[in-house]
C-alpha cells in the first residue's frame, strides 16, 4: 500500500494543478496561428507572389494583428496582478521564456505593421490617405518588400517556437518537459495558418498551394506527435505516466477523437482527395484543422498541469 | 554566505498543525490558503507498514525553476541564506512559478501575487527562528545553516538517515526529513 493524505488545499492547486485556465491555451493557439500566418505571408512577400493583386498576403497581416491582439488580451485576463503588467518591460530575464516572449511580441507588432503598410486595406486608406503614399513608396522598393518578408518569417518562427518553449522549460510538468513541444506547436501553428489561408484565399492557385502545404504540415505534425510520445514513453516513469494520460488515460478520448481523428487524419484525407481533384475543395477540412489545433492546446495545457513527478495523482 | 535549510525529525512530528497555525498567524496567510501543511504517508505491506508524518513547505531549493521562469524578476534568491522570495510589487501574477514548482508549494494570493513560505526571513534576520520552528511542541523542526558543519542542522544530518522530497525533479531541496 501507499497512501498519502495532505492538509493542503490551496485554490487551483489541490487536488490537481489547474492554475492556467482557458486563457493560456487560447493565447497559445492564436499566437501559434499568427506565427504560421506571418511565415506564410512573409514567404509570399519574399517569393514575389505579392505581385498578384488578389494575393492573400495583403489580408493576412491585418487578421494576424487582430488575432494576436485578442490572444494578448486573453493573456492579460489571465494575469492575477494586472496593474503590474508593465513590469514585463522594465527587465529582461534571460532564463525566462515568458520574458523572451514579451520582448518577441514587441518586435512582432512592427513586423505586422510593416507588412500591412505595403498595401493597407482600402477602408483604412480612405480614413488615412497618407498611408496610400507610404504604400506607394514602399512598393517602389522590391528590396524592402523582400526584407519585410524575411522579417516576418523570422519573427513568425520565433513566436511559434516560443509558445512551445514556454511550456517545455517547466521541468515540474513531465508532459511538457520535452524538447519536441516547440516543434509540435510551430508545425501545428503553420498547419492552422495554412488552413486559414486556404479558407480565405481568393486566388485558386493559392488555395491549391495552401491545401498542399497544409497536407505536408499535417503529416509532419503527426510524425512529431509520434516522436513526442516515443520520447516520453522511453523516459522516466513520470514521463511515461504523463504520456499515458493522453494515450490511454483521462485525456485519451478527447486527444484521439478531436486532435488526431477530426483534427488531422480526416481533414488530411479530405484535402488529399481535393488536391488530387477527386473532390471539390471544401471549407470543412480547414475548419476541422483549425478547431483541432485549438483543442490540441487545451489538452496539452490541461494534461500538462495534471502530470506530476509525484505519481499519486495517477492511482 | 549561509545556506538556510530545515531538518525535520519525522519520528517526533505528530502532525498537530501548530506549525501551520503559527505560519498563518505570523504571516497573515489568507483564509483557505497554506504556506505550510501536514502530509501523512503510509507505505509498505501488512504487517510491515510504515507511517511518516511530515510538515511540508517551499523547499527553498538550490536549483530554482520558479526563479528562472519568472519574467519580471519578482521571484528571486535572497542575499541572506539563499532563501527564495517573491517581491509582491514586481509580480504580475502570471502563475509560471506556480506551474514550475514540482512541490506545488506556491499559490496565488487573493491580492494577485505569487506567495509561499519565506522561512520567516523577517524573523531570521532579527536572530529569531521561523515561526513554525519556534512553536513546534515536539521540537521536531530545526532551522539553520546547512553549509556550517557546526550548525545544529548539519550535525543532525550527520547523525541520522534522512531524505528530501522528489529529488528526481533536480531542484536540490534544502529541507531534509530525518527517518
Amino acid at each position: 500500500m501507499h497512501e498519502i493524505f495532505t492538509t493542503r488545499n490551496n485554490p487551483n492547486i489541490d487536488p490537481v494543478m489547474a492554475m492556467w485556465g482557458w486563457e493560456i491555451p487560447v493565447y497559445l493557439f492564436l499566437g501559434g496561428m499568427v506565427a504560421g500566418m506571418m511565415i506564410i505571408a512573409g514567404y509570399f512577400l519574399f517569393s514575389g507572389r505579392h505581385k498578384e493583386s488578389n494575393c492573400s498576403c495583403y489580408s493576412i497581416p491585418l487578421t494576424s494583428f487582430v488575432l494576436l491582439s485578442l490572444g494578448m488580451f486573453a493573456l492579460f485576463l489571465d494575469l492575477a496582478h494586472k496593474p503590474y503588467v508593465w513590469r514585463l518591460y522594465t527587465t529582461f530575464q534571460v532564463t525566462s521564456p515568458m520574458s523572451w516572449g514579451a520582448w518577441i511580441l514587441i518586435l512582432v507588432y512592427p513586423a505586422l505593421i510593416a507588412n500591412i503598410l505595403i498595401r493597407p486595406p482600402s477602408w483604412i486608406t480612405q480614413k488615412f490617405p497618407k498611408l496610400s503614399d507610404i504604400a506607394g513608396k514602399l512598393q517602389a522598393h522590391p528590396f524592402f518588400i523582400k526584407n519585410v518578408g524575411i522579417f516576418n518569417m523570422v519573427l513568425g518562427m520565433m513566436l511559434g517556437a516560443y509558445t512551445g518553449v514556454l511550456l517545455s522549460t517547466m521541468g515540474s510538468r513531465p508532459l511538457w518537459n520535452s524538447s519536441l513541444l516547440w516543434v509540435l506547436f510551430l508545425v501545428s501553428g503553420l498547419s492552422t495558418a495554412a488552413a486559414y489561408v486556404h479558407l480565405i484565399a481568393k486566388n485558386k492557385n493559392e488555395s491549391e498551394l495552401l491545401a498542399k502545404a497544409d497536407n505536408g504540415f499535417l503529416v509532419v505534425e503527426l510524425f512529431v506527435i509520434v516522436m513526442l510520445f516515443l520520447g516520453l514513453m522511453s523516459s522516466a516513469r513520470p514521463h511515461i505516466e504523463a504520456a499515458q494520460l493522453l494515450l490511454t488515460g483521462t485525456y485519451a478520448p478527447a486527444f484521439w477523437v478531436f486532435v488526431i481523428g477530426l483534427g488531422i487524419i480526416i481533414p488530411l484525407g479530405l484535402q488529399l482527395l481535393a488536391v488530387n481533384h477527386k473532390v471539390k475543395h471544401t471549407p470543412i477540412a480547414p475548419i476541422m484543422v483549425i478547431i483541432g489545433g485549438l483543442i490540441l492546446r487545451f489538452i496539452i495545457v490541461s494534461a500538462g498541469q495534471y502530470s506530476h513527478w509525484f505519481n499519486a495523482h495517477f492511482k | 554566505m549561509p545556506r538556510y535549510g530545515m531538518v525535520i525529525d519525522t519520528r517526533k512530528c505528530v502532525g498537530c498543525q501548530d506549525c501551520v497555525v503559527a505560519c498563518k498567524t505570523e504571516n497573515n496567510v489568507p483564509e483557505g490558503h497554506n504556506r505550510d501543511w501536514i502530509v501523512t504517508e503510509s507505505f509498505g505491506k501488512f504487517p510491515d507498514i510504515n507511517l511518516e508524518i511530515r510538515t511540508e513547505r517551499c523547499n527553498h531549493c538550490s536549483e530554482t525553476p520558479c526563479v528562472s521562469c519568472c519574467p519580471t524578476g519578482a521571484s528571486h534568491i535572497h542575499d541572506v541564506g539563499g532563501v527564495v522570495l517573491v517581491t509582491h510589487e514586481k509580480c504580475i501574477g502570471c502563475k509560471a512559478c506556480v506551474e514550475a514548482c514540482p512541490y506545488d508549494a506556491r499559490f496565488i494570493h487573493p491580492d494577485g501575487y505569487a506567495d509561499k513560505c519565506t522561512f520567516c526571513i523577517h524573523r531570521v534576520e532579527k536572530g529569531e527562528k521561523p515561526a513554525c520552528v519556534e512553536v513546534c511542541p515536539t521540537y521536531c523542526m530545526h532551522f539553520g545553516d546547512l553549509d556550517d558543519p557546526n550548525s545544529e542542522v548539519s550535525k543532525l544530518l550527520n547523525s541520522r538517515k534522512y531524505h528530501a522530497l522528489m529529488t528526481d525533479a533536480g531542484t536540490k531541496p534544502n529541507i531534509f526529513y530525518l527517518v
